[in-house]
């Protein structure tokens, strides 16, 4: 079940946008004929494999792979002998910046291993049993070091240091000795401490969370090609064509230029798939081979290797008067950051307080890096984390108040004008309408059963633009092909040809989406951030603009009447001068035939830095119920709110809205890393991760709020992060309305809701 | 290693492949005879991306041996849709957008019509249990479940029509 | 390279002859095998696969019983009218062990040989006082189930043997089972606890036997005839059901591991014990 609640739009009648049409990449995907990552195969390839480190910390002291390479079938084995040796650099890769030097170290070890499953040499051979084979004769002598998984202890002075080179950023004072904190994040705003002194209700706790993995179904995978001429052809599975591009070229030390890479159908990413691991390895040992070398990664590789988001250690402090105005709050967050820094604490930090209008408050977060797999984006990095411990904490308030959340919530809104947390004014934000949607809900006034609890809990995320390039080609018949340079991660070809359809006035049938590679279309950031809908997609209908103009122009010429007097109307050109009453419409197929006598082909390309992304804001509303003699948990109902400026199609966004809440809920519910002793992982594979399966949930029912961003032609605002927010707080919350107990370190697993329930009751 | 010649019928065409001993169907599916429909998820029989029919039983292809298949019956997602026409819960799972990477799509339409195969009827929570097996990350399973409840119905009216 | 090669004998004599090697490994519905085999844990250089003996894949009523071919799949079972009407709590067992695409491969015969402390398919058959029917290069044994397994991933089968079929005594006329887990979510998991009860009534709702059998809180699954006992002679009532949890905890020997604490997992058991035991009474008939 959904539901449409419409704000008076600005817009004038849509005939495609806000309709439900078939993906036009539908029949491919529900046939078996979508070429995913692994489903590509080039002429002479060999199987690529790589060895991995089974500790968690050691020196390398050797690597002879000199066994290897005199098997038979063998034909390249690489180490980081045969990368570059990158000095520290960043590099602003879209969502978030990459150290260049570090994600050289981390897709090939050198000198030191700093988790299992780091690769430390990769072979290249005739057939899969021949490259294991090979890795078994890889011989690596390491020296075990002492290592240290979780954040805390990674903070501890007389913890294992990682890099002897890292001191922390962003204290007063520079710290003289290395340390495992890359940095630390500070926020001030007002005068925290008076404020809780004159505070009539102050709760606090301190909340944990494990590392968890985006779970993507598509293990990574990819084929790469080294020519003689050094031009090199990659095939692979990511979030951005472009972004494998730079980062081969970086740490491989090639040109841009040499380098193509075609982006296969992506089976699902999250933002785990918006770094490389696998592309420069399978470049250089096609390098070292002379042969295309493909390389697929095991569902083992992926959890040990492969970002996870960040386990975190929080403590949160909220101060409020007697009416519910919140006046103080105290955030501090300490975020595991994998091998390398770069754990998403800095958008949790601003992302923590966003949807509150507090005048005074300290945010304080910790970069930290541990002997785990380097972080990736997760879906609104860090801000599901963070959202846990606050929004945890105002369910605390609102019980000591005696207030209802959403009431409480709905009194310390930030609201139009408003000045956010992290420091822009709001402007055309829909949260108050997304809190009253839920209140107003049936589900937030139905009844609990015995055991049964209900939470409520909200979130944000900032959504963002940037850099797309987008072209439509019009064929002879008037059909369009539009082409832009993301990845389709859900869906977003529909959306991209429905805004493409709508603005030229033409059955969103006759619009063929496509993705370029990197040599067939302009550059274009990779798909995250929640951005392709909104940037892209302003690409795209900038570019549908002009080709109009154009079409516009030809008629004019044709009819050798003024621009002026040619208007573009329901998808054909019509003439305006009333001189000229006799000019008959002319439809898009009809210019397009004769395209040859006016100018010749119709087509355009738009690049731009768009600017402007709406915020979004999610409100979640969670019933559960709790077997009180074992712990288990059965979410029973789930109500999702989100402002989603204006969706393009409907039935992607709320599917992922539903997605978010799916993915929240595992988190809330049972995900989680395991390591064990040695700092090796004991989960590494579904059937231990215990990712949601079908019939742990229930519908997921979800609620749109649609209030334009008048950045967009179209209104939208990016809907793919937000929903990732609210879900674990709203669990956790309807934990605490289920069994009485607060419980604040998450996953909420059936032997922790026991005990917490046994530790009531002792 | 000495491979076996292994005689099945794929989708209702007589097929032939050579197999060493220890690939599995999967493998076999891939990259012998061209068929990529099927994916591997996992290889260990958790997220069920690898789902096919084996002699009628709904089966993960990568926990079979190919020389266990000699003789046997294998369909895929690749044969489901009959004479250039969609099957109906192919079709449903594009009316319902019960897709969205797509990868997880091809296993749970053949989980999905195995089900109904079997239970022209189910309940939500029995196709919610049936396709337990089959992970998917993408879309929280809402829309997948009405797709399949959808088809359930409009197949069930198509027999008694 | 090592060499794998892959046989598929037609009869039980022929298949205990390719697994007299030491480096065989029998191949039953294949989802431990094959998962054993890509992780690299076993490395056979030949794969026997039993499906194709006469006997080790289908149910047959022999002498008021039934016999589980023990290859035969959970699927199959769960289409055995008979045997579920009989021992709906073996068929559970059965069918709890993976997805439904698990289902259409896994055995009770590879459950219990791949010898894991948490088979979902073990704890019903022992508390069915079920027997194996071995074979191997001395001829036939049978002996019963619990007797299989001595320890997590080790049987007492010597080489060349592997179980054919397992055998279930008649059924008077009240009696069931039952058998239920905990896991995390809810499909999908392996367990954390797992009990089995089987109960025999007479015709005022008493229980005259009573066997009761648990899963992953011990290196084997076990019979607690304790437990059993405490059930018999009277109705279940509160008292005896709480006799028999209290022995059923008393009984649990379990590790703490990444699926659940041992304390965790001895308290489960308890209330997986009694619920379990009403679903048998119920079952019966009471």
């Amino acid at each position: 079940m959904s539901e449409t609640l419409d704000k008076p739009a600005a817009q004038a009648t849509l005939n495609v946008v806000g309709t439900r049409p078939i993906r036009p990449d539908g029949a491919d995907k529900v046939t078996g004929r979508a070429t995913y990552g692994a489903d590509y195969n080039m002429p002479g390839q060999l199987v690529g494999r790589i060895l991995r480190s089974p500790h968690a910390h050691a020196r390398i002291v050797s690597i002879d792979a000199s066994r290897a390479r005199a098997l038979p079938g063998v034909k390249a084995v690489v180490t980081s002998a045969d990368f570059p040796d990158l000095a520290s650099e960043m590099h602003d890769g879209g969502e978030a910046a990459s150290n260049l030097r570090d994600l050289s170290l981390n897709v090939m070890a050198r000198g030191k291993v700093l988790y299992d499953g780091h690769a430390v040499a990769a072979v290249a051979a005739v057939s899969a049993a021949v490259a294991e084979e090979a890795l078994s004769r890889i011989k690596v002598i390491y020296e075990t070091l002492p290592h240290v998984i979780d954040v805390e202890p990674a903070m501890s002075p007389d913890a294992p240091v990682l890099h002897d080179y890292m001191f922390t950023e962003g204290l007063e004072t520079p710290p003289t000795v290395a340390s495992n904190i890359a940095k630390r994040h500070k926020n001030v705003r007002g005068d925290v401490d008076a404020a809780f002194a004159a505070a009539d209700v102050i709760v606090e706790d301190r909340y944990t969370t494990q590392a968890v993995h985006q779970g993507y179904i598509e293990p990574q995978a990819c084929v790469a090609a080294w020519a003689e001429d050094g031009r090199c052809e990659v095939w692979s599975s990511s979030q951005g064509q472009f972004m494998v591009r730079t980062y081969c070229a970086k740490i491989l030390g090639l040109e841009i230029s040499d380098i193509r890479v075609t982006p296969a159908e992506i089976g699902g990413g999250f933002g785990g798939k918006t770094t490389v691991y696998l592309e420069p390895i399978a470049l250089a040992l096609s390098r070292a081979s002379g042969h295309p070398v493909k390389m697929v990664m095991t569902r083992e590789d992926v959890f040990r290797a492969t970002g996870p988001t960040s386990g975190a250690v929080m403590h949160v402090k909220l101060g409020a008067l007697s009416d519910g105005t919140i006046t103080a709050a105290t955030v501090e967050l300490k975020f595991q950051a994998g091998a390398f820094p770069g754990s998403p604490v800095g958008a949790a930090c601003m992302t923590a307080l966003a949807c509150y209008d507090i005048a005074n408050f300290t945010i304080v977060g910790w970069d930290v890096v541990t002997n785990t797999p380097k972080t990736a984006a997760y879906r609104a990095p860090g801000a599901p984390i963070a959202a846990f411990a606050v929004e945890s904490a105002v369910d605390d308030l609102a019980r000591k108040l005696g207030m209802d959340p959403i009431a409480l919530r709905e009194k310390n809104a930030v609201r139009d004008g408003t000045k956010a947390s992290y420091g822009p004014t709001f402007q055309n934000i829909g949260y108050v309408e997304t809190l009253a949607a839920i209140r107003d809900s049936d589900h937030y006034k139905s009844p609990l059963k015995p055991n049964q609890g209900r939470g409520v809990a909200v979130g944000f995320w900032f959504n963002i633009g940037g850099e797309s390039t987008a072209a439509i080609h019009i064929s002879e018949d008037g059909s369009a092909a539009v082409v832009t340079g993301n990845p389709d991660i859900g869906g977003s070809r529909a959306s991209m040809a429905m805004m493409a359809a709508e603005t030229l006035g033409v059955p969103v049938e006759r619009v063929r989406p496509m993705i370029g590679d990197t040599a067939s279309i302009g550059y274009s950031m990779l798909t995250g951030g929640s951005r392709t809908t909104f940037a892209t997609g302003m690409a795209v209908v900038q570019a549908a603009e002009k080709v109009i103009l154009d079409l516009r122009q030809r008629a004019a010429k044709l009819w050798e009447v003024s621009l002026d007097h040619v208007v573009w109307r329901m998808g054909q050109a019509e003439c305006i001068d009333p001189a000229k009453p006799e000019k008959k419409p002319m439809t898009l197929a009809a210019l397009a035939a004769q395209s040859g006598r006016t100018g010749g082909p119709i087509s355009a390309q738009v690049t731009l830095n768009a600017q402007g992304a709406g915020p979004g804001f999610g409100v979640h509303l969670c019933d559960l119920e709790v077997d009180p003699e074992t712990g288990h948990t059965s979410i029973v109902r789930y109500t999702a709110a989100q402002d989603v400026g204006r969706a393009i199609h409907p039935s992607y966004v709320e599917g992922q809205i539903q997605g978010g809440v799916a993915q929240g809920v595992g988190w809330a519910l049972n995900e989680a890393y395991i390591f064990d002793r040695d700092g090796r992982m004991e989960n590494a594979g579904f059937l231990d991760y215990r990712m949601p399966v079908a019939s742990d949930l229930p519908m997921l029912d979800t609620i749109m709020i649609e209030v334009p961003n008048p950045r967009h032609p179209f209104g939208a605002k990016g809907v793919g992060e937000v929903p990732i927010v609210p879900p674990l707080a709203a669990v956790a919350n309807a934990m605490r309305g289920a069994i009485g107990v607060r419980m604040s370190s998450l996953p909420l697993s059936p032997p922790a809701v026991l005990a917490a329930l046994d530790g009531k009751g002792g | 290693m000495s491979k076996i010649h292994i005689t099945t019928t794929v989708n209702g065409d007589p097929a032939e492949f050579l197999a060493s001993p220890g690939m599995t169907l999967l493998d076999a599916l891939r990259d012998e005879l061209g068929l990529t429909g099927a994916k591997e998820g996992c290889g260990s029989g958790d997220c069920g991306a690898c789902s096919v029919m084996l002699d009628g039983r709904l089966v993960c292809s990568c926990l079979v041996l190919a020389p266990e298949v000699e003789g046997c019956r294998v369909e895929t997602i690749e044969g489901m849709a009959q004479g250039g026409q969609l099957h109906p819960l192919q079709q449903k799972f594009l009316e319902h957008a019960a897709l969205q990477c797509g990868f997880c799509t091809p296993g749970l339409l053949v989980a999905a019509k195995a089900l109904l195969d079997a239970h022209p009827d189910p309940t939500e929570v029995e196709a919610r249990y049936w396709l337990a097996g089959n992970l998917c990350r993408c879309t929280g399973y809402d829309k997948i479940i009405r797709a399949v409840m959808d088809a359930a119905a409009d197949l069930r009216q198509e027999r008694t029509a | 390279m090592p060499e794998l090669a892959y046989l598929a004998p037609s009869s039980p004599e022929e298949a205990a002859r390719a697994l007299a090697s030491a480096g065989s490994r029998p191949l039953s519905g294949g989802t431990d095998l094959l998962v054993q085999l890509r992780a690299g844990r076993v490395k056979p250089d030949v794969i026997v696969d039993l499906k194709k003996i006469a006997g080790a894949v289908g149910v047959r009523e022999e002498n008021g019983g039934f016999v589980i071919g023990a290859a035969t799949s959970g699927a199959v079972l769960g289409e055995h009218a008979g045997l579920v009407r009989a021992w709906p709590g073996i068929v559970e067992g059965a069918n709890l062990i993976g997805s439904t695409q698990v289902q259409g491969r896994a055995s009770l015969g590879g459950n219990l040989c791949n010898g894991s402390p948490a088979a979902d398919g073990v704890p019903a058959l022992i508390a069915a006082r079920a027997t194996c029917v071995i074979v191997g290069p001395n001829g036939r044994r049978e002996v019963p189930v619990e007797s299989i397994v001595t320890g997590p991933g080790k049987t007492s089968l010597v080489q060349g043997e592997f179980v054919l079929e397992f055998r279930l005594p008649a059924r008077p006329a009240r009696a069931s089972d039952a058998y239920l887990r905990l896991i995390p979510r809810t499909e999908m998991d392996i367990a954390v606890a797992g009990v089995g009860v089987n109960l025999v009534l007479d015709a005022g709702g008493v229980v005259t036997h009573a066997h009761v059998a648990i899963g992953a809180v011990a290196p084997t699954a076990l019979l607690v005839a304790s437990a059993g006992a405490a059930l018999v002679g009277g109705k279940l009532d509160d008292a005896r059901l709480a006799a028999m949890e209290a022995a059923v905890r008393a009984a649990c020997k379990p590790i703490s591991d990444k699926r659940g604490t041992a304390e965790y997992r001895t308290k489960i058991a308890g209330v997986l014990s009694r619920r379990a035991a009403l679903i048998a009474y119920d079952r019966a008939g009471a």
